[in-house]
């Protein structure tokens, strides 16, 4: 323990690097060797920081979850958050359990059928699902698979989480209706308007008829680990000049908000 | 914003959360925290009451910043809380004599047994409709008396009261010390086995059966009535609905037509059936109740199953097993294998509840083989709750005549969505979730915003109920005997494990 902390210690002040980042990762090794929780007390003295600064990065490695806190004690321990890190993004059913109050409330406020869908190889899997809230018969589409290039949801996981997704080149554009998007060239340029609008959609290029727009869940550090989407008769979801309606990309934007914050996203 | 709201208050068994909706039922802003759970002896489950309330304390506040809101937007505040939890506080302090005895808490079994042997058990059934059981309020309150120094004569002083989980937070929100209002629901009243099913009173009998003072009681309100302003927390807000948590859930899910029935998935699970303002006799282990009365309407009963462990052996699974770090990874678990391997679990950990009420039963894990991993038992504990159910449904159709022809669930349980789709299949049912599974929180808001005339009826709150998700019965009815034998012979394995002392 003490070799860590002198090791942690010397790290200092290497030029070009960032010192906050040397001293955060000093902290995760004092915490993980150590085996017992510690008061920031002692950290800040192994670290030979002031309390203020320790306290500082400790509560920024707490917020991104690499570091937890008793709330009895104040005692701090290694987070979940470093265990999971070659995992990347959350336990779909974590993820499904977090939408769940806030995709209800999308689906009542916006008329429109809510998925959350992550990326599984080269297509979207559906991980939630609310129905329509239209009484209308409909049959619960959770852990079914749809395409990436031709629904909202799969572009915005490809515009906004590009290295968990392929590339467009790399899928496969299958024709589904006369607005899939069929070539790379289409797909890309579909997927920088996504990123300008913040928002992806799609306008019957699946099922005829139908469309959806979709919006990024991000987590810590505002890492995209799925796409929370709306679905509905095109005419619901578009108005004049094809343009999606800007009440229910508010209401989609503010719902993934909430969500992203119980995902740790500050 | 000028938008007015509803705001309630969920104190459930793990965590407590406030939660605002809009007219349409719509949930706009929520705040949660955890509290914890006390096991200072086997078989008993105790609560910091002081912590509940510093937690109402920080997420109402919360839930109104999250919604750019403040307290002159709430129309009213309603409360739904877990029931039977027990709790007696000093009036002039406002101090808690002791923890929270829960509602999981099984050390009155021999207050209970005793109440029995001495022949009490068909004078509580005839008054109450409830057989004393460890499961309910009065006993905890004899416990207390008894075994709290000070307690006794602090009651009959005057200067000791007594409530379940609303009458505390009502009585703290209204003033405490300071002219807090010292009220309970009818609902949780039902439960404590000091209730006239009838007259809706305290019963002087049972209270003299029990040896409990009167003086330390609530006043016995309807669910939907204002009964003070808050001072603390939502200054000026009248307080004006208050239920048990699962007859909130039975208004949340607008269950308002004899026959219509909900079961709402948390801790423990609880299937209630609206039989109207008929008292349901049950001669198969459900347990007659309140269902709401709101206002000076008429009393509308229900008929109920209590599951003791359903979320609670997931938790288990997590904290005191270790095997998952969050209580939905059970799903991505059990998703690791295609069927139990022929394990099954019984939680009886308080021993079995509705409908088999064997409290001498404790959990078994049975057909255990080399074979069997952790994925499971992680199917073997989603299939407990499954198979728990069907009993209670089968109780249900035998005792009301009125087949249960679908499910609506609610409750943080029906995020699993590998669990709900075996409850159709077993129930051989569909099963529906209604959008906002927080239904409880929802009763609490409806029965609130009914007092205030931020709602003006029934019909106005059943328009908002939406089907946001159904699962289809899909097992084949072969496999599905097997199995509900299967469970019948594991249960059995269970009785008697607690030997008489
Ligand atoms: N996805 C899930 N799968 C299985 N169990 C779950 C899941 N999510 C929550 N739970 C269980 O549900 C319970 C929490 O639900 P909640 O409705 O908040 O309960 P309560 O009101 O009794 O506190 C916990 O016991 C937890 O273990
Ligand atoms: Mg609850």
């Amino acid at each position: 323990m003490v070799e860590t902390v002198t090791h942690g210690a010397r790290l200092r002040n290497v030029p070009g690097t960032i010192q906050s980042i040397e001293r955060a990762a000093a902290a995760l090794r004092l915490l993980a060797s150590t085996g017992r929780p510690l008061a920031l007390a002692e950290l800040s003295a192994a670290l030979d920081l002031p309390r203020p600064t320790a306290h500082g990065i400790l509560r920024t490695l707490r917020e991104v979850g690499f570091v937890d806190q008793d709330p009895t004690n104040a005692l701090y321990t290694v987070g979940a958050g470093l265990g999971s890190l070659s995992t990347p993004g959350w336990d779909r059913h974590d993820l499904r359990s977090r939408s769940m109050n806030w995709a209800d409330a999308l689906a009542g406020g916006t008329g429109c059928a809510v998925f959350v869908g992550v990326p599984d190889g080269r297509v979207v899997s559906l991980v939630h699902h609310v129905f329509r809230p239209d009484g209308s018969p409909q049959r619960l589409r959770t852990n079914e698979t749809v395409p990436m290039h031709a629904t909202a949801l799969g572009k915005c996981l490809l515009a906004f989480a590009p290295l968990v997704t392929p590339a467009a080149r790399d899928l496969d554009l299958q024709r589904y209706t006369g607005r899939t998007a069929t070539t790379p060239a289409a797909l890309e340029s579909q997927l920088v308007a996504a990123r300008r609008r913040g928002c992806a959609t799609g306008f019957a290029e699946y099922t005829q008829g139908v469309g959806g727009a979709a919006v990024p869940l991000r987590g810590a550090g505002g890492l995209a680990v799925g796409a929370l989407g709306i679905s509905a008769p095109v005419e619901h979801l578009f108005g004049a000049g094809g343009v999606v309606r800007a009440r229910l990309v508010d209401q989609l934007t503010a719902a993934a908000g909430e969500i992203s914050v119980t995902l740790g996203h500050s | 914003m000028s938008e007015r709201v509803v705001a309630a208050i969920d104190q459930g068994t793990t965590s407590t959360r406030c939660l605002l909706f809009n007219r349409a039922g719509r949930m706009l802003a929520v705040a949660q925290r955890e509290h914890r759970q006390h096991y200072p002896r086997p078989g008993r489950v105790e609560h910091d009451v002081e912590e509940i309330w510093r937690n109402v304390a920080s997420i109402v506040p919360a839930a109104l910043r999250r919604a750019g809101l403040g307290p002159e937007n709430i129309a009213a505040l309603g409360i739904a809380n877990q029931r039977e939890t027990t709790v007696i506080w000093n009036r002039h302090t406002g101090l808690p004599l002791a923890r929270a005895i829960t509602w999981q808490d099984t050390r009155t079994d021999g207050i209970v047994s005793r109440l029995t042997s001495e022949g009490h058990g068909e004078l509580f059934s005839s008054v109450c409709g409830l057989a004393p059981a460890t499961y309910f309020a009065g006993p905890r309150l004899r416990w207390l008396l008894d075994n709290v120094a000070g307690a006794r004569a602090g009651a009959e002083r005057g200067d000791v009261l007594f409530g379940t989980m609303e009458t505390w937070l009502i009585w703290r929100l209204t003033g405490g010390p300071d002219g807090g209002v010292h009220v309970t629901d009818v609902t949780n009243a039902s439960r404590t086995m000091m209730m006239d099913i009838r007259t809706r009173e305290w019963s002087p009998t049972l209270l003299e059966a029990l040896d409990v003072p009167e003086r330390m009681l609530p006043r016995i309100r309807s669910n939907s009535e204002v009964y003070g302003t808050c001072t603390a927390v939502l200054p000026g807000v009248p307080v004006a609905g208050a239920l048990g948590d699962q007859q909130a859930a039975l208004v949340g899910q607008t269950c308002f037509a004899p026959g219509e029935a909900k079961c709402t998935y948390g801790t423990g699970a609880f299937l209630l059936m609206n039989t109207g303002t008929r008292i349901a006799e049950s001669t198969h282990g459900l347990i007659p109740t309140m269902g709401y009365v709101l206002g000076d309407g008429e009393p509308v009963y229900a008929l109920e199953g209590s599951i003791a462990m359903t979320g609670s052996l997931v938790q288990w699974f997590r904290d005191s097993l270790g095997l998952i770090e969050t209580a939905p990874q059970i799903e991505t678990l059990a998703l690791t294998v295609p069927d139990n391997g022929g394990c099954y679990i019984v939680p009886a950990f308080s021993g079995l509840y509705a409908p088999r009420w064997h409290p001498d039963a404790r959990g078994v894990m049975v057909g255990l083989t080399s074979y069997i991993d952790r994925g499971h038992l992680a199917r073997a504990v989603l299939e407990a709750t499954g198979w728990q159910t069907r009993e209670v449904v089968d109780a249900m159709n035998a005792d009301s005549g009125l087949p249960v022809t679908r499910l609506k669930v609610d409750g943080g349980m029906t995020a699993n969505h590998l669990l709900m789709q075996f409850l159709a299949d077993v129930l051989d049912v569909p099963v529906e979730r209604p959008l906002g599974s927080e239904a409880v929180s929802l009763g609490a808001a409806y029965a609130a915003g009914l007092a205030v005339g931020h709602w003006s009826n029934l019909e106005t709150l059943r328009a908002n109920w939406h089907r946001a998700a159904a699962w289809e019965p899909a097992m084949d009815p072969a496999l599905r005997r097997r199995e509900h034998a299967n469970w019948g012979r594991a249960v059995d394995r269970s009785y008697d494990w607690v030997l008489p002392s």
